[in-house]
């Protein structure tokens, strides 16, 4: 343990003079116990010294339960409040004050206890004042009216508690003698060793070395370090190595044992750690050393001898220099604000940033059940897999083939002693550079084999673990409740509890399997109302919208009116197994080589026939091969947004049971109507009023628009009966291995995605755009007529996108695209009839304010989820962001928009 | 959105006497939907129609009082594509009600004697809506001495694959009172098109009650029309039929199950329910399990069963659906429960292909009739999440034999037993998954047959009652 352990001198000693301020010293992170008799000074001492949000009183927990301060029958609640913030506090690292009597043993035993349940230390401060100024002070006080006998007895029990302190698990008792001492005491806060949150890096994090000190050598030099051999002692040569500009090494402990230079390895690191140019921190053979070399009696096993044969020639003052050195190894290290953590076996979550010998033991063992398998390993506990924190955890300690991500953590010991290699992982860049080993210097007990599924699990060569927990299995924890994800396009998008449950039942019931996932698309706005007569939209109200937010150029696509889809397309089954986890079988009877997903919008998959799925995705991965898009954007694997038509192949059951329905009807019973209002209006030339005749106008009218709205649905149907039959017009190359292309501007985006049209023009649609300047009216008024001809042909209507995918303005991102609907195609949306003055000025109002916020929140999330998958993000990254998706699209906004 | 009466009484003119309509004027009422016109076609003493029509405004449907963008009680109300204001629904019931008012319930000022005469009348309605299809019109009006024309209109006549609609123009040809022939369109036209406009409440009840006396109890289809028209309220349904049917018969309702649907009326013959839940009783009962958590647990039949048993000190029952655990809350009556039982019983909404610290530290779990609902592919994940991640020491899973399907009489043959079921397997592929399961978890599977069992096709369902290892 590095860290100040020792009970504090001062216990029970002799008072110091009284002028001279005691110092106190407590871990940064502690708990604080106040230990004094009623009217000690506790809290006048507490207020002094920390904040008051930092001070938990149990007079102040009895008047929060009870109105009453003084309350004693109220003191069981008051404690349990107590306890639970003070539990709250300390998960969050935060520095906690106990001000409550506490002289009796069994009401510091929880709070003992509450430490090492958060890897805390207890530390005590006592008030051991005379007992005649404590009841002098409660007589002053006129809300205190327990009488003397209560200050006695708590005065008493003080006094008996005072030697067993340290014994109850305090490792850290000062004791106050006199009011004199209280008053003038000094409170100093120390900085634990672990916490160098201030070291931003950048970081070479190396793996376990075990004394491979020419790999060690090589891998420092293709990192860039110059390493230079001096006049060492004792005809041993010393070393200089001199990092890179701005950059630091990173031990992770296990610098000894097995190999064949773990003397040397110690001579060149321990100068670097002296320097300041590398941190080391301590591995499990380090500190068996450590133990060998203080004399204590410890197996020579693991390689351990080796070392002690390497350390015979060496002189007593280095043995001693590197007892020394070892023993000032702190247990893991908190780096650049917390995003970083460095560890010899790991470190969850709830002990970073701690310093206890349960922290230490994690840090030099992981965590393991305490069985031995059947190579005489211990069977460790695979926490990486559980593991669900921020900061990113570097660690070695179990040889694993080669560095995998799992849930933001990476074993970086590739077993070099054992033959394998030894590997580094450079920070921020998050780049593994790894040397091989020159031999075997070392046989493992177990075979250093891969035995488990890729992308991201937890493989351990040198240890067995417990019945893996497969890294792509999904926990409910990961989505249900209230949800926060960042997003780097858009701050942190919040997912209510109630959004998150809808999302479940229909993620689990109805979408596709979560690894195929990984993007849903936003949803898309439409433009503010027009104002201009029979029309609803317009695409002069887009052009606007991006010209106002200052941008100079945006593209006009046409929309096309399909189903939304979006495709994974793998190029081969392989590829789906390694980059998506997914086995797919690789023969497939109708000829299917390609591998991987075409879902709608809300993530179910497309086709419900897999075999015509396999097709489609065989078909589009056949022409990106020949439009040689996979060698272009070295990828074997994208991602595309795309519409797929006919509408009437997916909206099947939508089409008949509510477009072609409201036709009919209405197609069958205005006739009706017209007949019986023209009788009655002819009747009416014999006297009767002329209400029929306006009557049977209006009902004309209606009969018009009837046919209409079916005309404007029937456009988008027609019958399929095999792939033959489909189009498929993609907009958006999202992400390819590597590549979220969020930096290329939409024009690449189209003109590399017509080339799918080129090569395979059955199946693919180019979809036709125009650029539009916005500073020029002559472009945007062509862009108008485009529209205008479009719509006019029967055609859905265009979308406005800004040139660049992501594009910011005024107020920060931009809508990422808008929609300019035709006035036909709209009856599709709002009724046949919409078109009729009175119902259209009604439609007018329609607010686009919850829309929009929607589709931003739901692009960052969809762009998110991509970069997440692109740099190697476990499962549940990805899947957070597009389950947040699907949890947004829960929410009621006006589904015509 | 056209309902024409027609007489041929003489002088048919009358009509206008009984209806409270003067033939000569095109007359406008306004209604809360949007308005309805009466206005006659003919009016010659040799015959007379009377045309009301409707002028349902969908716009003002959807902003209407009360509805929100997405509110409303049927999906299709929430649209502006909305096939209301073109046929007749209840829509037409409330103008019936306004609009010819005094009629319907039998006034005529200027000819009282009229009202209770049997005069022949001709009905059409342009168009009428019929879930049920031409039949069920027909056994509707039929039994009411109706002579039923019905023309039927396709979905559209350029897709003819997408066949016909649900829309008929009817003419119902009777010699009837008109106050008779009102009140059956008022009651009978809803409960065709099946759906209605406003929430259903105790006050239709004494509605259907009072427009359905004299003919509704002894009509072959009252049951189905009272369902209908109390659009699937089963609590009002019993109340209604109970009323109506005085003597003492079975409760109608009881085959009413909310979520039971097709899987349960094609297995009901068998009473597979009640067997399957017995058979996991006593295999929770063998593996002495106390705490028990059911997994996909639905309206929480087996939970009830659960807690009615002593043996059982802590049960849980989880499931994907929201609606469902709602369903189960008011089944167990959850709020009542808390006083004496609560602390026996959790339920909460989870998923069985997520992992779930929350299903953790049960003896046993049961996936009773849950399995054939995922995704094959998610099968797995399943599997880990129970047998590998909760790990309770007795898993108790059934699930259809597909075999027996063929014993079903109502099931076409291939098709499974409920729409939503992705698979339902053999005897043998249900016994080869779970040794499998039980093999790569370490646990031991024993496979039971549930129900009668066919020499053939075994039982038709089948339980794995996996054991921890």
């Amino acid at each position: 343990m590095a860290e100040p352990v020792a009970p504090d001198p001062s216990t029970g000693e002799a008072p110091r003079a009284a002028r001279e301020p005691v110092r106190l010293t407590i871990p940064e992170l502690s708990l604080v116990v106040l230990i004094g008799a009623s009217s000690s000074g506790k809290s006048t001492f507490a207020r002094r010294h920390f904040l008051p949000t930092e001070v938990l009183s149990s007079d102040a927990c009895r008047a929060l339960v009870s109105d009453d301060e003084n309350s004693l029958d109220a003191t069981g609640d008051a404690f349990e409040v107590l306890h639970a913030i003070a539990a709250k506090r300390l998960a969050r690292g935060r520095l906690t004050v106990v001000d409550a009597t506490n002289v009796q043993p069994e009401a510091r035993r929880p709070l003992v206890a509450l430490a090492r349940a958060h890897y805390v230390q207890p530390v005590a401060i006592v008030f051991d004042l005379p007992e005649k100024l404590c009841q002098e002070r409660s007589r002053q006080r006129p809300d205190r009216d327990f009488g003397a006998h209560v200050i006695r007895r708590q005065a008493m029990a003080l006094r008996r508690s005072l030697r067993g302190l340290a014994g109850e698990g305090f490792r850290q008792v000062h004791v106050l003698h006199s009011p004199d001492e209280a008053g003038t005491a000094v409170v100093e806060r120390q900085r634990l060793r672990c916490n160098r949150t201030d070291l931003g890096g950048p970081f070479d994090i190396i793996g376990d070395v075990h004394g491979c000190f020419d790999e060690l050598v090589t891998l420092l030099q293709t990192l860039g370090y110059g390493v230079a051999m001096t006049a060492g002692e004792n005809a041993h040569p010393g070393f200089d190595v001199q990092p890179p500009e701005g950059r630091r090494a990173v031990f992770l402990g296990d610098l000894v044992d097995r190999g064949p230079r773990s003397p040397d390895v110690l001579r060149l690191v321990m100068p670097m750690a002296a320097a300041g140019t590398a941190l080391v921190v301590v591995g499990n053979h380090d500190d068996k050393l450590r133990r060998k070399l203080a004399g204590r009696d410890v197996q020579l096993t693991h390689g351990l001898a080796e070392t002690l044969a390497q350390l015979e020639p060496e002189s007593p003052a280095f043995k001693e220099q590197v007892a020394t050195f070892i023993d000032g190894l702190t247990s893991h290290y908190v780096l650049d604000g917390g995003r970083l953590v460095v560890a010899h076996a790991g470190m969850k979550a709830e002990m970073q940033g701690r310093a206890t010998g349960r922290v230490r033991d994690f840090a030099l063992y992981g965590e393991t059940t305490g069985e031995i398998d059947e190579f005489g390993l211990p069977v460790r506990l695979n926490w990486a897999a559980d593991y669900r924190d921020k900061a990113m955890v570097v660690y070695g300690h179990t040889p694993v083939p080669a560095a995998r991500w799992v849930n933001n953590t990476i074993d970086v010991d590739t077993g070099c002693v054992f033959g394998g290699r030894l590997t580094a992982l450079r920070y921020p860049e998050k780049e593994l550079v790894s040397v091989p080993a020159a031999r075997v210097y070392y046989a493992p007990a177990r075979p250093l084999v891969s035995t488990t599924t890729p992308a991201g699990s937890g493989a351990d060569a040198g240890a067995s673990e417990t019945p893996a927990r497969d890294p792509q299995l999904l926990d409910a924890g990961d989505v249900l409740g209230r949800h926060v994800v960042e997003t780097r396009l858009h701050h942190s998008v919040t997912i209510r509890e109630e959004q998150s449950a809808a999302a479940l039942e229909v993620m689990s019931r109805f979408a596709a399997d979560p690894r195929w996932l990984i993007y849903l698309p936003p949803t898309m706005s439409p433009g503010e109302t027009s104002r201009q007569p029979g029309l609803l939209e317009h695409p002069a109200e887009a052009l606007a919208y991006y010209r106002r937010e200052g941008l100079a150029q945006v593209v006009c696509e046409e929309k096309h009116m399909g189903s939304r889809a979006v495709l994974v397309v793998c190029r081969t089954p392989d590829v789906a197994r390694r980059r998506f986890g997914v086995e797919v079988d690789g023969d497939d009877i109708h000829g299917g080589t390609a591998a991987g997903i075409c879902h709608t919008r809300t993530g179910r998959h497309f086709f419900e026939d897999r075999a015509l799925e396999r097709a489609v995705l065989t078909r589009v991965a056949a022409a990106v091969e020949r439009a040689g898009l996979w060698g272009e954007l070295e990828t074997d694997w994208l991602c595309l947004d795309a519409e797929l038509m006919p509408w009437s192949v997916k909206a099947q059951a939508l089409l008949q049971e509510q477009y072609a329905a409201v036709g009919a009807a209405a197609r069958a019973a205005l006739p009706t109507a017209l007949d019986a209002l023209a009788q009655a209006a002819a009747r009416s030339n014999d006297g009767a009023d002329g209400g029929a005749a306006a009557l049977l106008a209006r009902y004309q009218t209606r009969l018009v628009d009837a046919e209409r709205f079916v005309a404007a649905y029937r456009r988008y149907c027609w019958p399929v009966h095999s792939l033959a039959d489909l189009k498929l017009a993609p907009f958006h190359l999202l992400a390819s291995e590597g590549a979220v292309h969020v930096g290329r501007d939409h024009v690449w985006h189209m003109e590399t995605l017509a080339r799918l049209a080129a090569v395979d023009p059955e199946l693919f649609l180019a979809t036709p755009y125009k650029v539009v300047s916005l500073a020029d009216d002559a472009s945007m008024q062509d862009a108008i007529a485009w529209w205008e001809a479009l719509t006019l042909r029967g055609g859905e209507g265009i979308v406005v996108k800004p040139l660049d995918v992501v594009a910011r303005g005024r107020r920060g991102l931009l809508q990422p695209a808008i929609k300019c609907r035709g006035r036909e195609y709209l009856r599709i949306i709002y009724g046949p009839e919409y078109t009729e003055p009175e119902q259209l000025e009604r439609l007018r109002q329609r607010s686009l304010a919850a829309k929009r916020s929607l589709a931003l929140r739901e692009f960052a999330l969809g762009m998110e989820g991509l970069h997440r998958l692109v740099e190697g993000a476990p499962l549940y990254r990805v899947h957070e962001c597009v389950f947040g998706v699907l949890a947004l699209e829960s929410e009621p906004v006006d589904p015509r928009l | 959105m056209l309902l024409t009466i027609a007489t041929t009484h003489r002088p048919a003119t009358d009509l206008g006497y009984l209806l409270h309509k003067n033939p000569a004027r095109v007359q406008s009422f306004p209604l809360s939907f949007g308005r309805a016109h009466v206005f006659y076609p003919e009016a010659t003493p040799e015959r007379c129609s009377a045309a009301l029509l409707l002028d349902v405004d969908p716009v003002g449907l959807v902003r209407g009082r009360g509805a929100g963008p997405t509110g409303g009680d049927g999906a299709s109300l929430a649209q502006y594509v909305n096939d209301r204001p073109y046929v007749a629904s209840s829509f037409l019931s409330v103008a019936l009600s306004q609009v010819y008012g005094s009629a319907l319930s039998g006034r005529s000022k200027e000819r009282p004697e009229l009202v209770e005469q049997e005069l022949p009348f001709e009905a059409t309605l342009a168009v009428l809506p019929c879930r049920g299809g031409e039949g069920f019109l027909r056994r509707l009006f039929e039994p009411l001495g109706y002579g039923v024309t019905a023309q039927g209109h396709p979905l559209d006549e350029q897709f003819p694959a997408w066949g016909q609609s649900r829309y008929f123009t009817v003419t119902l040809r009777a010699t009837t009172p008109l106050q008779r022939l009102l009140t059956h369109l008022y009651v009978l036209v809803p409960v065709l098109d099946d759906e209605k406009h406003y929430w259903v409440g105790e006050d239709e009840v004494q509605k259907l009650l009072r427009h359905g006396a004299g003919w509704l109890a002894m009509h072959p289809q009252r049951e189905q029309i009272a369902r209908r028209y109390l659009r699937h309220q089963s609590r009002l349904t019993r109340a209604a039929l109970a009323r109506l049917v005085e003597e003492d018969t079975p409760d109608p309702a009881a085959a009413d199950e909310v979520h039971a649907g097709e899987e349960a009326a094609v297995e009901r013959p068998l009473g597979l329910d009640e067997q399957r839940q017995a058979a996991v009783m006593a295999a929770l009962h063998a593996a002495g399990a106390r705490r028990v958590i059911d997994l996909g647990c639905g309206e929480g039949k087996l939970v009830q069963a659960l807690l009615n048993d002593p043996a059982f000190g802590e049960v849980a029952g989880m499931d994907v659906s929201s609606r469902a655990l709602a369903l189960a809350e008011q089944r167990l009556d959850v709020e009542r429960l808390a006083a004496s039982n609560g602390q026996r019983l959790r339920l909460f909404q989870g998923t069985l292909t997520y992992r779930d610290r929350r299903i953790e530290g049960y003896d046993a779990a049961t996936v009773v009739e849950v399995i054939e609902h995922l995704d094959p592919a998610r099968l797995r994940a399943f599997e880990r999440v129970l047998f590998g991640e909760a790990r309770p020491a007795t898993v108790i899973v059934t699930t259809p034999n597909v075999e027996y399907n063929a014993r079903f009489e109502h099931l076409p043959a291939g098709r499974f037993r409920h729409h939503d079921h992705q698979f339902e397997w053999t005897r043998a592929e249900f016994e080869a998954w779970a040794h499998d399961v039980a093999a790569r978890h370490s646990y031991t599977v024993q496979v039971a047959p549930i129900g009668p069992l066919d020499p053939e096709l075994g039982p038709p369902t089948q339980m794995g009652v996996f054991r921890r290892g």
